[in-house]
């Protein structure tokens, strides 16, 4: 029958809206409030439409997520190395970058001249990044990681787009809080939670020490 | 005699290409530089080898038609052409050599009418010309546009240097931002010979000229009435047209007489930055093309370089569960393509987004999951030469973020179980019922933008469009790659080849796709453990040679011809990277198809083709 098939389609969208209604009803006006509604509302289980009433609610982003990166720096309240770079300047992320948006300037010992392993200047034009991760997927010391913070907006985008390294630059322990898997599975493929080279250093002077150790006794008898 | 001419269309490659050498043998050779393959033929007999390739051999569809620019290795410019038989194989790559001062290659617009578009862009890239071709304009590029970009000795505004990485990044790299030493508005170069005040006035009388205006404008209907047939530009700006994209048609009455489709304006030249790029910066440009399937994007260039490094010493192919991982990331986008594109078939025609949100909610769902395995939504990157990014992850959010968002913490597989074997299934049955069978919808695409099959060939469009006239060719049937030939699935096929066919064809492969990942479930969960990120560094050795890697993209065929040239110790680079775009060819078939109706269904003619501006203008 002419009709049937609208007919039809009409009762498929009355169902949507009854249930969008009903959610009201089953919140009771906490549609958009209130531990777990919100969640639950986005989850699979969810039936009825819904709005993230963005900025007051955002939907939480996954561990994986990458935006512009950052540096990563030893903590303020570590004991040994307090605000150090990871950065070892080696310039893997600034080959790697496809669209070629990190600058940086090698560190040079002042009296020698000799390339030193942390960067003087580190600059990335975040209107040229990407995003692609490629920096943090490649940085062979965990030194550059992809941030979490999408709200970027500035008044002027010549100066304010520009991000040098003391506005790049993130503790360690931020890492840890955006990440907590990846970070976790990083330290397990280095060793341990400081930075690569400290780790190896310090298994080389174990070894010197445990090398001490046995060959001590020989000497004294 | 019928036996000998339906044998030789069952011909393999080598022996087709032998049976033409025998038939030509001063005119064809065979391509024996180290990594190429098929032959060369001689520009002078090009027309009747192509025909004999086509009528005799059977190699009736046209893949891919575009040129390289070999300066500084061997000083002459070629067209590589790819024709495919449309029962499935392997393609037959012929090339044309021909002299960089004066390029010229006769046209095979005549043979394959889908090399129209394709050898005007080659045409607007190379200035390559080709004799004979209808309407041999630029395609890509505005009309006062200076030089041809694809050339090897052609330069832009901006040019830093041959090949990335630039050195002056590191280690002494003091930031500037480009336009600050080339100030944007002076950035132009145009011709010496251009007059820039009737610019406009003669690329847009040369764009009517072609319409047939200005030659015949009036004529006397069968009253007696003087009318007139009136031109009227539907965009470049008009939500109707999914992007800065244009159609000049000409219209008698309300009926179009004859429709030219403008493109470019979205043009950044792609292939030029493919070719700066080294193989590894190329994957997340890929994801810019067709902005809507990033995943399908990436592999067909994974494909491709695999090729090429297949040809090295050390290469070890994906493992089974990378390819596991990468066919669920496809048909996922399959399926988020699809609703896509038929959610905006019905904004089209007038179904104000009660569709296309209802099949928004479901791409939500698939696209959290990408979001959670490669780390955005759209420009996913996901995949790497020999594998992928990383496996997916254990839990499907973290718990990191979750300060209002405890409820969405689920298991990765659970959550790909749930959506694959109940949530998309439930939600196909009840779009079907939503708008399969709607009269309004019947009525507004049954007997319009008809495209019938052999003219769908002849017009090298693909995909669903193909498909949809009743042609059941498919790349992953028809020349199988990843783990495709082990799975059980159909390729749907319409029967008339209009709007509700394309329409119905699209649903029935999300269908497929859903069948395919039902399949690929159990597949991932024995697999489980087994790598999947490649141990192939940021900068592989890429073998010399050439390569064409091709994938049922879910708009259609998308094919990378990707040229290595470099030398081993050099900057690894494509010397050649080349994308045949489905959406680009597809609207070759646009004109024909919407000659005889009225404006109202040249938007859902459009609308039924599925383009993504991002790659018809590279």
């Amino acid at each position: 029958m002419y009709g049937q098939g609208i007919a039809r389609g009409l009762l498929v969208t009355m169902k949507h809206i009854a249930r969008s209604y009903m959610d009201d009803i089953r919140y009771a006006g906490r549609k958009y409030s209130g531990e777990g509604n919100f969640g639950t509302r986005q989850g699979m289980q969810a039936t009825g439409s819904y709005t993230v009433q963005y900025p007051d609610e955002k939907v939480a982003v996954p561990e994986r997520f990458r935006f512009i990166p950052f540096l990563i720096v030893e903590d303020h309240d570590h004991p040994e190395r307090p605000g150090h770079d990871w950065c070892t300047s080696c310039g893997i992320c600034a080959k790697v970058c496809p669209p070629q948006c990190i600058w940086i300037v090698r560190g040079r010992n002042p009296q020698t001249g000799r390339p030193v392993p942390e960067p003087d200047a580190f600059y990335i034009d975040i209107d040229i990044c990407m995003n692609c991760g490629y920096c943090s997927e490649f940085c062979p010391f965990d030194a550059i990681k992809m941030d979490h913070d999408y709200e970027l907006a500035s008044y002027d985008r010549t100066s304010a787009h520009i991000f040098d390294k003391q506005k790049l630059s993130k503790e360690m322990s931020h890492w840890k809080r955006i990440a907590p898997t990846t970070a976790l599975e990083e330290m397990q493929a280095r060793g341990g939670w400081e930075h690569m080279d400290i780790i190896r250093e310090k298994a080389k002077a174990e070894r010197a020490a445990a090398r001490a150790r046995k060959s001590a006794p020989k000497q004294s008898s | 005699m019928m036996d000998v001419v339906a044998d030789k269309t069952q011909l393999d490659i080598s022996a087709s290409i032998e049976l033409l050498r025998e038939r030509w043998p001063d005119a064809i050779s065979h391509d024996n530089r180290d990594g190429f393959s098929g032959i060369i033929v001689d520009p002078a007999q090009l027309d009747d080898v192509a025909l004999a390739i086509r009528d005799e051999l059977g190699f009736d569809y046209l893949s891919s038609v575009t040129g390289v620019d070999y300066l500084g290795i061997a000083d002459h410019m070629e067209v590589v052409y790819h024709a495919c038989r449309t029962s499935g194989g392997p393609a037959l790559v012929f090339k044309a050599q021909t002299g960089r001062d004066d390029p010229r290659v006769p046209s095979l617009v005549s043979v394959w009418p889908g090399a129209d578009f394709q050898e005007r862009e080659a045409y607007d890239l190379y200035g390559i010309h080709f004799d004979g071709h209808p309407d041999l304009r630029r395609i890509l590029l505005w009309d006062g546009f200076d030089g041809h970009p694809l050339r090897k000795d052609w330069q832009e505004a901006y040019f830093e240097e041959e090949h990335k990485p630039f050195d002056s990044r590191w280690p002494g790299g003091q930031v500037y931002r480009a336009e600050e030493k080339n100030v944007f508005g002076k950035n132009v170069r145009y011709p010496d010979d251009l007059d820039l005040g009737r610019l406009n006035d003669v690329s847009e009388s040369d764009l009517y000229q072609g319409l047939g205006l200005g030659v015949d404008v009036q004529a006397l209907d069968s009253d007696g009435l003087r009318t007139d047939r009136l031109v009227v530009n539907l965009g470049p700006h008009h939500p109707s047209t999914h992007g800065v994209f244009r159609m000049v048609v000409t219209l008698d009455g309300e009926t179009i007489a004859s429709l030219d489709p403008v493109m470019g304006y979205l043009h950044r030249n792609h292939e030029k930055i493919g070719e700066r790029n080294s193989f590894l910066h190329n994957m997340p440009f890929t994801d810019r093309l067709d902005y809507i399937s990033s995943m399908s994007n990436n592999l067909g260039y994974a494909l491709a370089v695999e090729q090429l490094l297949s040809q090295g010493a050390r290469y070890s192919p994906p493992t089974y569960r990378a390819e596991c991982l990468r066919v669920l990331m496809v048909e996922l986008t399959r399926i988020v393509n699809h609703l896509w594109s038929l959610g905006f078939l019905l904004n089209d025609l007038g179904a104000f987004f009660t569709p296309m949100l209802y099949a928004n909610n479901e791409r939500e769902k698939i696209l959290d999951f990408f979001e959670a395995t490669s780390g955005s939504r759209l420009m996913c990157n996901y995949m790497r030469f020999a594998g992928v990014y990383r496996d997916i992850p254990e839990r499907i959010r973290s718990v990191a973020n979750l300060v209002n968002d405890k409820v969405r913490d689920y298991n990765t597989m659970d959550y790909l179980t749930e959506m694959v074997n109940e949530r998309l299934p439930r939600f196909l049955d009840e779009y079907d019922t939503l708008l399969t069978r709607n009269e309004i919808l019947r009525e507004r695409t049954v007997g319009v933008g008809v495209l019938l099959a052999e003219d769908a060939i002849a017009l090298s469009t693909c995909g669903p469009l193909l498909r949809a006239s009743g042609v059941p060719y498919d790349v992953r049937r028809a020349d199988p790659y990843s783990i495709y030939p082990e799975l059980d699935f159909n390729i749907p096929a319409g029967k008339n080849g209009d709007i509700y066919d394309r329409f119905l064809v699209r649903f029935q492969e999300m269908r497929e796709s859903v069948r395919i990942l039902k399949q690929i479930l159990p597949r991932l969960e024995q697999s489980q453990g087994e790598a999947v990120v490649t141990k192939i560094g940021h900068t592989p050795r890429v073998p010399v040679g050439e390569a064409y890697g091709r994938v049922e993209n879910p708009k259609g065929e998308l094919g990378y011809y990707v040229v290595s040239e470099g030398d081993p110790k050099g900057p690894q680079n494509p010397w050649r990277y080349h994308v045949r775009a489905p959406s680009f060819i597809n609207l070759t078939a646009l004109g024909p198809m919407c000659v005889g109706h009225k404006v109202a269904d040249v938007v859902t003619i459009l609308g039924s083709i599925d383009i993504v501006l991002g790659e018809t203008d590279r």
